[in-house]
């Protein structure tokens, strides 16, 4: 029996059409992927299910039965429930007050705690949710926050799951123990829908996936009659290769000299410790480490919006240590930062307005005091079109792009100022395969320029993949160098870990 | 000395009443996600309402009744402008401050022959000794012969506690203050949990203003008030947006309204000179409203507007 079907769901936005005649069939009891890439309509397509928005034509069948779902409380007594990727959850409460919000068990009026706690323990244990009931939200992990939303729709009874790209806040360990439960849930016999964007996790898991693209239907597929290129290319709609093709570096000058540099983290605790580095022009150096040794803090230093301790940055012969971020940026530094909303847009700002946030006070985009639209304007729409920034128009804000196209803008942004030393630091970070790749090309193609780059990610795989010479960063210093071509993962993951080479392992 | 112990604890309870009434209507309020500066204009239409109503009718209970009325009255149209149409709280809270002020001052010069305030009340509240407890050396007189208002406003935060942390209304409406979004998601109706939000606060604050008026004094003019509602919001802060919190943030403001009034009697003035004492109250409120204490309490969608289903 199909748990859910949606019929030609197309829903209408001011100035885009977010579903346009999307069909879904899920059957009973299975895990069903609803793939697609960042802005492709899945979110509104299962906010419709969830009773969040109404469809402008369309019909929803739940069980076999046609259905009008006015709201979140109608979709909670037809038996769905929602597992939010931002969380719904009041920190200040409770895990068990959040659970029972709005459905509270009472005796004489009074919300009954114990008979709540009882409950919420008794449905954690069944699905092995591993929660403490007690426990307030602010104080626990981020995987326990979400089997809490996971209770909060046992609770209510639910019976098909929406599960919103439940892994992208997630460690590797968490989504290994996502997987058990959401195992544990279909042999009870709960239906599950998988919204995501990342394939390898669609191959582990699911049995059908239904890919939309740009609001339109593409296709329903079983998992076990394909693979992860096929699914790439329906959900992108073109082929996708995931190596990155290059030619060799040729360095030429040295471009980046980093001296003995200390930096000290928010709390004012060295979190660089005596770093030293050279980039050259045309070569991309991969910055690996595991978070937190000091990577963001290097970055904020070179750039001047954190303050060198002591040690030099020097910039083509030049020191540019603790001057201001704008000189910097001025005199040749480009910066893809690592969280785009906080440092690399103004969210609220147009486009447009973004593709100037260093140079609007210069020619031609201002004279004196005054800004030059007309030159602004035409400069955003260039860039824009010559780097395939998906955009209503440059008018549009920064906000309401998706995250691939926000990131598309910043590159733009910091590539066409022409710096000769250019900082990626997590250029790909929750973009799908699609943006990835243009962002990888997009890096390459810029070695190849000439530009020195410095490149921070941690994902191992995509330092491996563009990388010229790897710097593993441990403890705030460089723990070693690495040629990818001669290095294993294995030895990487030792310097990762603090080992320096040449030292024996002792476990 | 002991005496004036005695008189200083008594000015306190005095004014702790009125800063705890609209405090604890002003919880109510923002625990929802509301920020009420109008508590000002609110307490200032209770005064006036109570008055008018005890002169009319020589029963000041009535006073009470309908000074809780007119105070939720004027909190609606801060509920429309700030819920329904998503205005900044915090100017419309100042314009329900301007408007209830002016609607006062003119309907008193318009009942009362152009006189800036009101005949005195005859029949105001009386101080209700408890009998046995009003014995007990030095906080007997001052504790436990108050006005009825006082141990009203002590019952307020008992069962102010009791709704806001053991009811299933209280925790909806917390849970709307905090993240509105997870409420509605929970099928709990932010609109409404927020309208009667400031509906309470408006029937506290202006139950704190009668206090002022047909308790503590007798009648009413554009002076009543003077900015005990700007304190009932500091105490509110430095309560930490807590029944309890704001009972003993209301003790704190009411003595220092005491110092101010009674600090000549245990030699306070020949340190400080009295006008300095008479700025306590208001530099502690500015301190609280700094942000020296609690911030980090505040219901963390305090002053956000709310629209369903918000993208």
């Amino acid at each position: 029996m199909d748990a859910v079907e949606m019929k030609g769901i197309t829903k209408r936005f001011p100035g885009i059409v977010a579903n346009d005649g999307v069909n879904l069939k899920v059957k009973q009891g299975e895990i069903h992927a609803l793939l697609g890439e960042n802005g492709a309509g899945k979110s509104t397509l299962m906010n419709i299910l969830f009773g969040l928005y109404q469809p402008d034509e369309g019909k929803i069948l739940i069980k076999g039965k046609e259905t009008e779902i006015t709201g979140p409380t109608v979709a909670g007594e037809l038996g769905i429930g929602m597992v939010h990727q931002h969380f719904m959850l009041v920190d200040p409460f409770t895990v068990t007050e959040n659970i029972i919000l709005g459905s509270e068990p009472t005796t004489n009026g009074m919300i009954n705690k114990r008979r709540a706690e009882k409950e919420v323990q008794a449905i954690s244990d069944r699905y092995g949710l591993k929660v403490d009931p007690r426990a307030k939200i602010r104080d626990i992990s981020v995987g326990m926050q979400q089997r809490v939303e996971i209770l909060k729709t046992l609770y209510r009874g639910a019976e098909i799951l929406i599960f919103d790209e439940p892994t992208a806040v997630l460690a590797p360990q968490e989504i290994d123990e996502l997987i058990v439960i959401m195992e544990n849930l279909v042999k009870e016999g709960k239906t599950i829908i998988f919204i995501t964007h990342k394939l390898k996790e669609i191959m582990r898991i699911c049995d059908v996936v239904t890919i939309i693209r740009q609001g339109k239907f593409i296709g329903r597929v079983e998992v076990a009659d394909t693979d992860e290129n096929r699914l790439a290319s329906m959900m992108v709609g073109r082929d996708v290769s995931f190596t990155v093709d290059k030619k060799p570096a040729k360095p030429k000058d040295k471009i980046l000299s980093i001296r003995d540099i200390r930096v000290q983290d928010s709390r004012g605790v060295d979190a660089v410790r005596g770093l030293n580095m050279e980039i050259k022009a045309g070569e991309i150096v991969g910055l690996a480490g595991v978070d937190g040794n000091g990577q963001s803090e290097l970055i904020e230093a070179i750039t001047g919006l954190k303050k060198v301790q002591s040690g030099e940055v020097i910039l083509n012969g030049k020191k540019i240590t603790n001057l201001k971020p704008k000189t910097i940026t001025h005199s040749g530094v480009g910066h893809i930062p690592e969280d785009r909303h906080r440092r690399g847009l103004v969210l609220d700002f147009s486009i447009g307005e973004n593709m100037v946030l260093q140079t609007f006070d210069q020619k031609p985009f201002a004279k004196g005091w005054s800004l030059q639209y007309p030159a602004i304007h035409s400069y955003a729409k260039r860039l824009i079109e010559e780097f395939d920034v998906r955009t209503p128009d440059i008018h549009t804000p920064a906000r309401a792009l998706s995250g691939g196209n926000q990131q598309k803008g910043i590159i733009a942004r910091e590539v066409d100022r022409d710096p000769d030393f250019l900082i990626a630091a997590q250029p790909t970070r929750g973009l799908d395969v699609g943006a990835i790749e243009g962002i990888h090309r997009r890096l390459i193609e810029q070695r190849d320029k000439g530009k020195a780059i410095l490149l921070m990610s941690l994902e191992l795989e995509e330092i491996w993949q563009l990388s010229d010479h790897i710097a593993v960063i441990y403890e705030g210093k460089i723990a070693g160098w690495v040629d990818p071509a001669s290095t294993t993962e294995e030895e990487i993951g030792l310097l990762m870990a603090g080992y320096r080479a040449g030292t024996e392992v002792t476990s | 000395m002991i005496e004036s112990l005695t008189d200083i604890l008594a000015t306190t309870v005095l004014y702790m009443t009125p800063l705890l009434l609209a405090a604890m209507g002003g919880l109510f309020s923002e625990r929802s996600g509301v920020v009420n500066i109008g508590l000002e204009g609110l307490m200032t239409i209770g005064a006036f309402t109570a008055v008018v109503t005890t002169l009319e009718t020589h029963n000041p209970w009535l006073g009470l009744v309908t000074a809780m009325l007119a105070g939720m009255l004027f909190s609606i149209p801060h509920a429309i402008a700030s819920i329904t149409f998503k205005a900044d709280q915090v100017v419309s809270g100042v314009a329900l401050n301007f408007l209830a002020l002016g609607v006062a001052v003119y309907l008193v010069k318009s009942l009362y022959k152009g006189s800036g305030q009101t005949p005195d009340v005859q029949d105001v509240l009386q101080a209700m000794p408890i009998p046995g407890l009003e014995n007990i050396p030095v906080i007997g007189p001052a504790l436990f012969r108050a006005f009825p208002t006082t141990y009203l406003a002590l019952i307020i935060v008992f069962i102010g506690y009791v709704v806001l942390y053991r009811t299933p209304f209280g925790m909806r409406l917390r849970a709307v203050g905090e993240h509105p979004q997870a409420a509605e998601t929970m099928g709990v109706n932010v609109y409404r949990m927020r309208y009667t939000g400031v509906l309470i606060s408006g029937a506290l604050a202006g139950l704190g203003g009668a206090s002022l008026s047909i308790a503590i004094g007798s009648q009413f003019s554009e002076s009543t008030i003077a900015g005990q509602g700007f304190i009932a919001l500091a105490t509110l802060i430095f309560g930490k947006w807590h029944p309890f919190g704001v009972l003993g943030a209301s003790t704190f403001f009411g003595f220092a309204v005491a110092l101010a009034l009674k600090g000549q009697l245990i030699g306070l003035t020949t340190y400080v000179p009295s006008e300095a004492l008479n700025m306590l109250p208001y530099i502690l409120t500015i301190l609280a409203l700094a942000g020296f204490v609690g911030r980090a309490e505040a219901p963390a969608a305090i002053g956000k507007t709310y629209e369903t289903g918000g993208r």
